[in-house]
Order: structure tokens, then C-alpha cells, then sequence
């Protein structure tokens, strides 16, 4: 498991990368990759690696988008495998990101 | 040397030889330490017990008790506490420096003794004994704390248990299985009877374990409970459960959760999934079951202005049954880490022959599956059944009845834009219900009150064909069209009339529920022979079997019920 996170070309973008199980234990790191970010206007979450995810990380992910705007926040989840995808779509996750 | 206080110790030192006795009391108590000394092995286990000494040093050859034996008496009387014993020895022979760590000695150190080594072997040793009295405060603490926490949840489900079991779970027709502790899983399970005789049932499942999942599960019981006893349906209990929780749960926490309203007189099931797994829908005659699929965002996470609380309805029959699960059983990872899956839960239910059992088959295959069983998964299973077979629901009223108004009337009308969202039946049903006499018939009234109201509203204001509802395909039609108008709806309005007057001891309530449609032929609907096997067409034979006298006039755009009650005992 871990947590990275970059910065787009134009400085607009905070791009969060998930490798591994993306679960509780990942709390901390996944708070600390976005919490003092005052910039950014959207977010990218990069599940590309992200091997597994249960409801913590669906409750984390409700946590990034408060910290990006709440209803007005663009956040997408990207690169999701088929289980995780999975995942988002019982939850229905697709009304509150953009999933691509 | 000495740092600080805590670094004193009381060091007991056992030598029968007075001077060596003394050399070592002079140089420990330069050192900072407090020094008690005993000139044999009885003595130093004597003076251990009566003034526990932090440390020892210990001569190994003495007389009446050796420092052998000496030594593992104190590390008997010590316990757990690390008490380090160094032993004093000239032995030079490896055999014999072996014996002293073997008797329980933490270390040895030569004669003569020299100063510096000395005082570095009490420094090391006293770290290990502060390591290890932290280790032990920490365990006692741990264990303190464990029994607390067991303690605590042992109070909370008794609480939680009053309330869950409060509703009607025990009914014949439900068959399920929870944890024990499934509220400290997050997994909540809840039945009501509603006023009509309709049975609500919602799976839950809280994000996250122990007691952060257990919190939201209290506020959720009570919103379920009161607005089903009140008569609400679904779509306003689930509005009112999500803004409920919205409101109290911190933004990462919400609830999966399937919500049920099982009609059995009409035949339907009205479903709501947001989040939790496919439920599926079990047809006992070999049509193919129906899946319930998650089509919302669960519990708690949408403001109320963008909550979705469109409902699905199936018919619902003889021999037809709804499953409903919580995660863990399609996410169960078998030893080679591959999940059991949705397709080899549908294996389960399609083989399934004794219905009484898909509970415990589905348990069966998960086990096999894993190899070992799971406690932490909640499965329900609700059953169709005759109306009557279940007994009607009990109310209990806390007021004393002195007050009881017998002689008014009142009417209302209930415009388009109030018709698209607002259920007006609790709030009518609560009105007559003041008058005492008809609390006996509560049930009935509710029954032919919401029959006579979702009549104006469907086939008079939304002009809906209930002939539509002859097949499955046509019921699905039926209320997607339902739906769509009520959405367009502009015009239109339903007149509700009640009129109480007394009769004798006892007295009569007449209601007139009239609406803006094109009206209908009530002659010929009436005089049809009451529909059995069709999946429509019970509404008006209810109303005529519930109620006193009903008739329709104004083309069948009015209709009016009566309902009479004999004096109070």
C-alpha cells in the first residue's frame, strides 16, 4: 500500500496515486496527500495500482470531495480496475465523481 | 551518576562475607542507591518479600541458603515484575557462571569488583526492569480496557436489541441471520407493520466497525419505526432517514442499505437498493429470480435536494420471496484470495429446493468456499403471505380518550405541486384518529383511505390505465408512467371531505374523496368478478369489503365511505 501525489503541468491539478489495498490503513497517508492543498481546482484520483477498496475508502473518497467543494467539487476516479469498479457502482459512486 | 530520582533504587545485596558486604554497600550507596543487606540466602528472600527491593546483588556460595536457591525463590515471589538479580561470584568456570543464569540470574559480575563496570550493569539492568514494568502497565491497561469496551457493548446491544426487536422480525414469513454482534459489524436489520397492513423491512449496513458503526444505527431505528407506524411510505422515510443521517454522521461515514414495503393485499413489493449487494427477487414456480440492483447513492451521503427516492415495484405473489444480503458474502475471498462472486450466489439460489434452507445453503457454499465459516454476514428472507395469516398490527394510544372530538368536519385540497411530493395520508389518518371511536378500525380506515387516494391520484389526476397492469412487463410500464406524469404534472387536485357526527352512544365518519380527472364507469368496474390471479384490480374490492357503505357518483369522479363505531365501553 501506498499513497503519492503530484501536481499537474499548470499547477490546477493535485493527482493522488493508490497502489495496493486502498482500506483504513491507508487513512492518514491518503488525508495527508490533500489536506493542505489550497491551489488545486480539481483532483485526479489514480487507482491504477489500487488492488482492492471497502467502504472506509468510499468514506475517504466522500472526505476529498468535501475538502474539494462538496457538490461543486471536480474530482474524477481514474484507471479502475474491474473489481474496484465494481465497488464504485454498487455504491453508485458515478452520481458523485466522475469515473473514467 | 544519577541522572534523577527515578533512577534510585533500592538494591539488596546478600554476602556472608562481612568486609565484601560492606566494599559493596559503600560503592552501591555512592551511586545514589538506597542499599538493605543480608549476610545469607534465607535472609535476602526474607527481606525481598517484606521490602521489595528493585534489584539484587547476590552471592552465589553462602550458608543456611545459597544464592541459587535464594535466587529463584525471589524470582517466584517477583511475578511478572522483572526484579534483576546480578550475581557476585569469583567462580571463573563457565559451568558454574552458567548455573547463576540458570538459577534466574540476569548477569554476574567478578570479585573484586570494579567500580565503573558495576554501576554500568545496574544502569542496563534497571532499563530492562522499567522496560518491563511498562510493558506490564501497558497490558493491564489493555485488559482493563478490553473489559470495559466488552462491557460497554454488552449494554448497548441489550438497548439496541429492545429497540431492533421491537418491530415484527419475528413474524413467520422472515427468516434471517445476523451476527450476534452484527451491530458492532455496522449490519442492521429492522421489520414494521404500517398502519395498511403493509410490512417494511430495511437491511442496513453502517460504514466501518465497532462503535462508530454502531452510533448511526440508533437515530436510523427510530426514524424507520415512527415514520412506518405513522404510515409513511417509502419515499418520505427514506428522504427523512438520509437527511437524518446526513445531518448527524461525519462526511466518510454513510449506510448501504435496501429498503422493502411488502403490500401482501395488493400483491406488490416497492423496493429501494442504495448500495448494499443484487437482492434478488425468488419466484417459487421457475421463472428466472429478479435481481434488486443498487441504483442509489446510500444513506447519508446526498443532501436532501439531490436524494433520489424513486422506489422500484414488482408484483409480488404466492410463493414469491425477496433475499436481501450485506457485503460479505459476494466479497468472501476464497484461500487462493478469489472472491465467491455473484455468480456463485445465484448457483446457490437457483438450486435452492427447500426454501426454508437458502439461508443456510448459501452458508454452506460460503464455508465450503473458504474453508471456514463467516459470522460476520446479515441475510434476510421475506416471504409472501395471506394478509390474514400474520394477525393485523397492534397500536397502542397513550392518551386517555376524555377528550375525544365528536362533531365536526373538515376539508382539503390537494393541488399539483403538493401532489408530486407530499403523502397527506399520516397527517389525515392522525386527524380521525382523535375521535376514539374509530381507533378499533384505524387499520381498515388507513387501508380504504390510501386505496380511495392512490385512486384519484393514478387513474384520476395522472389519468393512468390500471389494464396496463395484466403482465410484468405492463407493471414495470405501469409505474414508470406513474412516475413520468407525476414529474410533468401541472394541473389536477384531490378533494378530501371528512365529516364526524354522532350517532347515539356512538357515531359516524363520512369521507368524500373527490378528483380532477375524467371520472369512470363504477357500474361496470364494480360489477366485474374481483380479480384473483390478475396483478391488478383489488383496490375497489378492499374499500367495498373495509367499509361501512361506499358508493361513487359524479361519473365516478367522487367517492364516499362511510365508517360507524358503536358507543365506548
Amino acid at each position: 500500500m501506498s499513497v503519492n501525489s503530484e501536481r499537474s503541468a499548470d499547477g490546477q491539478e493535485l493527482i493522488i496515486i493508490i497502489k495496493g489495498r486502498f482500506d483504513f490503513s491507508t487513512h492518514q497517508d491518503f488525508r495527508g496527500a490533500y489536506e493542505n492543498e489550497t491551489q488545486a481546482k480539481r483532483y485526479t484520483v489514480d487507482l491504477n495500482g489500487t488492488t482492492y477498496l471497502d467502504s472506509s475508502a468510499l468514506g475517504m473518497l466522500l472526505l476529498l470531495r468535501d475538502h474539494a467543494g462538496g457538490d461543486r467539487a471536480q474530482v474524477q476516479l481514474v484507471n479502475c480496475n474491474a473489481e474496484v469498479h465494481k465497488i464504485l457502482t454498487i455504491s453508485n459512486f458515478s452520481k458523485l465523481f466522475k469515473i473514467a | 551518576m544519577i541522572s534523577s530520582a527515578s533512577d534510585r533504587l533500592t538494591v539488596l545485596i546478600a554476602d556472608d562475607n562481612v568486609s565484601d558486604r560492606m566494599l559493596l554497600s559503600a560503592i552501591v550507596s555512592r551511586q545514589g542507591h538506597d542499599v538493605l543487606t543480608a549476610s545469607d540466602g534465607a535472609e535476602a528472600v526474607g527481606l525481598f518479600e517484606r521490602r521489595r527491593p528493585q534489584l539484587v546483588l547476590m552471592d552465589a556460595m553462602m550458608p543456611v541458603m545459597d544464592g541459587f536457591e535464594a535466587a529463584r525463590q525471589i524470582k517466584t515471589l517477583a511475578g511478572d515484575a522483572l526484579v534483576p538479580i546480578i550475581f557476585l561470584t569469583s567462580l571463573t568456570e563457565g559451568e558454574d557462571l552458567a548455573r547463576c543464569l540458570d538459577a534466574g540470574g540476569d548477569d554476574f559480575i567478578a570479585k573484586p569488583y570494579n567500580q565503573v563496570v558495576l554501576a554500568a550493569k545496574i544502569n542496563a539492568m534497571n532499563r530492562l526492569r522499567v522496560l518491563q514494568e511498562t510493558v506490564l502497565h501497558q497490558r493491564d491497561l489493555i485488559t482493563r480496557h478490553h473489559k470495559y469496551l466488552l462491557n460497554e457493548q454488552r449494554v448497548a446491544k441489550a438497548v439496541f436489541d429492545q429497540i431492533a426487536h421491537s418491530g415484527c422480525l419475528s413474524s413467520r414469513n422472515i427468516r434471517y441471520l445476523q451476527s450476534p454482534y452484527a451491530l458492532f459489524n455496522g449490519d442492521l436489520l429492522l421489520a414494521a407493520w404500517s398502519p395498511s397492513g403493509n410490512m417494511h423491512l430495511l437491511l442496513g449496513d453502517f460504514t466501518g466497525h465497532g462503535l462508530p458503526a454502531a452510533v448511526g444505527a440508533m437515530p436510523l431505528a427510530e426514524v424507520f419505526y415512527g415514520m412506518t407506524a405513522k404510515g409513511y411510505g417509502l419515499p418520505e422515510t427514506l428522504r427523512e432517514m438520509n437527511a437524518k443521517l446526513k445531518r448527524i454522521l461525519p462526511v466518510d461515514m454513510f449506510c448501504c442499505a435496501a429498503l422493502l414495503c411488502l403490500n401482501f393485499k395488493q400483491q406488490l413489493v416497492e423496493v429501494w437498493n442504495g448500495g448494499l449487494p443484487d437482492g434478488y427477487l425468488l419466484h417459487s414456480d421457475g421463472r428466472a429470480h429478479t435481481p434488486l440492483i443498487s441504483s442509489n447513492v446510500p444513506l447519508g451521503v446526498l443532501s436532501a435536494g439531490s436524494f433520489d427516492d424513486n422506489t422500484q415495484v414488482y408484483p409480488f405473489g404466492p410463493g414469491d420471496r425477496v433475499f436481501l444480503l450485506s457485503d460479505g458474502v459476494v466479497d468472501s475471498t476464497g484461500q487462493d484470495g478469489e472472491l465467491f462472486g455473484a455468480r456463485r450466489l445465484q448457483n446457490v439460489l437457483v438450486s435452492n429446493r427447500n426454501p426454508a434452507l437458502l439461508i443456510e445453503e448459501v452458508q454452506w457454499a460460503l464455508a465450503r468456499f473458504r474453508g471456514q465459516a463467516r459470522d460476520d454476514v446479515s441475510m434476510v428472507e421475506v416471504a409472501f403471505t395471506e394478509p390474514d395469516a400474520l394477525g393485523p398490527p397492534s397500536v397502542i394510544y397513550t392518551d386517555s380518550g376524555d377528550s375525544s372530538p365528536l362533531d365536526w368536519s373538515a376539508s382539503f385540497e390537494y393541488r399539483a405541486a403538493t401532489l408530486k411530493r407530499f403523502n397527506p395520508l399520516p397527517y389525515l389518518l392522525q386527524l380521525v384518529q382523535e375521535v376514539h371511536g374509530l381507533r378499533g378500525q384505524s387499520s381498515e380506515l388507513y387501508i380504504v383511505l390510501s386505496e380511495l387516494y392512490s385512486n384519484a391520484l393514478e387513474h384520476g389526476v395522472l389519468g393512468l390505465d390500471s389494464a396496463l397492469k395484466r403482465d410484468a412487463a405492463g407493471f414495470g410500464l405501469y409505474y414508470q408512467q406513474r412516475a413520468e406524469r407525476l414529474d410533468r404534472l401541472e394541473d389536477g387536485f384531490i378533494r378530501i371531505d371528512f365529516q364526524i357526527v354522532p350517532d347515539g352512544e356512538g357515531g359516524r365518519l363520512t369521507v368524500r374523496v373527490q378528483d380532477s380527472g375524467a371520472g369512470f364507469d363504477s357500474d361496470r368496474v364494480l360489477a366485474l368478478p374481483p380479480a384473483v390471479t390478475q396483478l391488478s384490480g383489488r383496490g375497489l374490492a378492499l374499500v367495498r369489503q373495509l367499509s361501512d357503505r361506499c358508493q361513487w357518483s359524479d361519473d365516478g369522479r367522487t367517492a364516499s365511505v362511510e365508517f360507524a363505531w358503536e358507543g365506548l365501553a
